[in-house]
């Protein structure tokens, strides 16, 4: 008696969300790859293609240069902000800083803000002439007041934004993995006649790899799917298609031409190349662990 | 031994200017948002000539020069006291679902026995490794097919079944609502809804509050969801509204700092009131990742 009437209570608990998550997750991600086959013309009109929206990407110079754009901009998160988010965290995380949580809040703060209000600040902030990044480096270093962030250098300009956005973000994720540091090894190392450069190397890095090798992965995700920040600031693909990524591509294609069929099969080739990447973590951190 | 070394001119200077760096990155973080509200206070005239504040030719700051006809206007003309209460509304209402739905389907995979148990777990993990850009195409047709396009209820249902939601959730009761509570609550007679409500949820509490943030966070910063699914101008939320300023109203730089300031400063109160629940659940699986 008792079991049946739990197995019932279990399926009522999971109901709303099961049923939600079939209609509007699972059965989505069918219907794409049967879209991906299709061509469509706005929602409701679908004809079968076969493999030539896949073919028609694969030979579109746009898609490469898309995927050229993203992948700079998630060079600069990977190898300029998660730098700087691991420099920040080891300097707040030394025992002997006061004023440990003030920081951490005001670091934190930009990433609450949303990627469109971002975006609003950002293109003022990098504008030629008016916004104040030039306006500063140029009184400070001479740096070109005319500097045209907005017009020619859209991947400088989104990485700039999301530097301010993200880099106390990481830091959070690397704080907490500092702490899988042993101050016992580390000063181990310092008697032994170790230098830092050593000591991070060999004490600090092992220790915070696992989580590392996560927000690696979190930062290639995210970077990827880049599409609210450019499409704000340049309002749209930009001058000579600079500010063009994957997922605006596919913005485009679904939804100003009104082809669900071919959007979706750019869903699904950025997919891959995300499990891919997500493999790739996988089996990195095993080898290492 | 740290505080031997404290001691010495070397460990002073180099403590020093860990405080200056993180000073200096303090300061770098803080002046966007110190020059969004310079910014929204200034008439477009100021705008150009000053970079903050408008100066008096004899010095110091100009007060009366400052404005607030930035904000009357939003609110006058562009709507943007209904923006906002459609982003209240949509996000609260999202967040409480969610957190409803993910924590009663993680509380019933992670403490009862039945039949499919395993292949539910399964299919939500399987479904998080699909970003959800996959999504966009074949959900705005299920939405047009349901007539549910330019609707709420378009916007909220998907959003309210989070898949990694449920893997926090399940996660969480595991290791903060002991199996024999349960057990024992069950001898004395209660119902399955009332151990979930009165026994597992107030044990879940830590959970419920972080979730309930980063969904509400997620919601109301949303630009593509409701910029795919809504049509009528007097339905946008705040990240859609305050885009559309850009585009039309592009050099009314006043005018776009006051409405990103007006959908900015509502989370970052909100952050500051609960930073603990907060930075907790932006960064949940990934300490134990």
């Amino acid at each position: 008696m008792r079991p049946r009437s739990t197995t019932l209570a279990a399926w009522s608990l999971l109901a709303p969300f099961l049923l939600l998550f079939i209609v509007f997750t699972a059965y989505p991600i069918v219907r794409s790859l049967v879209l991906s086959t299709q061509q469509t013309f706005g929602p409701g009109t679908t004809v079968f293609v076969g493999t030539s929206n896949y073919r028609a990407i694969f030979d579109d110079p746009l898609f490469y240069k898309a995927l050229l754009n993203t992948s700079i901009f998630t060079a600069g998160s990977v190898f300029i902000q998660l730098p700087l988010s691991l420099g920040l965290a080891m300097l707040l995380n030394r025992p002997d800083i006061r004023g440990r949580a003030f920081f951490r809040v005001i670091f934190f703060a930009p990433s609450l803000v949303g990627l469109v209000f971002v975006a609003m600040i950002f293109s003022l902030l990098l504008e030629k002439r008016t916004g104040l990044v030039n306006q500063v480096l140029h009184s400070w270093t001479g740096f070109p007041l005319d500097f045209p962030w907005m017009q020619q250098y859209a991947m400088g300009a989104l990485i700039v934004a999301a530097l301010w956005m993200y880099v106390g973000f990481n830091m959070v994720y690397f704080l907490a993995a500092l702490q899988n540091v042993s101050p016992e090894l580390d000063e181990a190392a310092q008697i032994d006649g170790a230098g830092p450069w050593q000591r991070f190397l060999n004490v600090t890095l092992p220790a915070i790899a696992p989580v590392g090798g996560f927000v690696v992965l979190l930062s290639i995700i995210g970077s990827f799917q880049l599409f609210e920040l450019p499409w704000i600031m340049f309002q749209g693909p930009g001058y000579d298609n600079r500010a063009l990524t994957v997922v605006m591509y596919l913005f485009q294609a679904g939804f100003e031409v009104g082809d669900l069929g071919y959007a979706s099969a750019v869903g699904w080739i950025l997919a891959l190349i995300l499990i891919g990447a997500a493999l790739v973590q996988r089996a990195a951190s095993r080898s290492h662990a | 031994m740290n505080r031997a070394l404290a001691r010495t001119p070397a460990a002073r200077i180099s403590l020093g200017l860990v405080y200056v760096t993180l000073t200096a990155a303090a300061i770098i973080t803080a002046v966007p948002f110190v020059w969004m509200i310079c910014a929204a206070l200034k008439t477009n005239e100021d705008f150009f000539t000053a970079l903050f504040l408008p100066l008096r030719e004899t010095g110091g700051v100009a007060w009366d020069r400052l404005t607030l006809s930035n904000f009357t206007r939003l609110f006058t003309e562009h709507g943007f006291a209904g923006a906002m209460l459609n982003s209240v509304f949509l996000s609260s209402t999202t967040a409480v679902l969610a957190t409803l739905s993910a924590s009663m389907a993680g509380y019933a995979l992670a403490r009862f026995e039945f039949k499919g148990r395993s292949l539910v777990i399964a299919v939500v993990l399987g479904v998080l490794v699909v970003p959800g850009t996959v999504l966009l195409a074949p959900s705005y047709q299920l939405l047009f097919q349901l007539g549910l396009l330019d609707t709420f209820t378009g916007l909220i249902l998907p959003a309210a079944a989070p898949a990694f939601g449920v893997f926090l959730f399940r996660q969480a009761v595991i290791s903060s609502v002991p199996a024999q509570l349960i057990e024992a609550a069950r001898i004395d007679g209660a119902g399955e809804w009332r151990i979930y409500f009165q026994i597992a949820l107030p044990l879940l509490r830590p959970m419920v509050g972080a979730f309930l943030l980063v969904t509400f966070l997620g919601a109301w910063n949303n630009f593509i969801g409701p910029q795919i699914v809504l049509q009528t101008p007097e339905r946008f939320p705040l990240a859609v509204a305050v885009s559309l300023l850009r585009g039309v109203y592009y050099q009314d730089y006043g005018l776009q700092m006051a409405g990103t300031l007006v959908s900015v400063v509502p989370v970052l109160a909100l952050f500051l009131l609960l930073q603990k629940e907060f930075i907790a659940g932006l960064t949940s699986g990934a300490v134990k990742g």
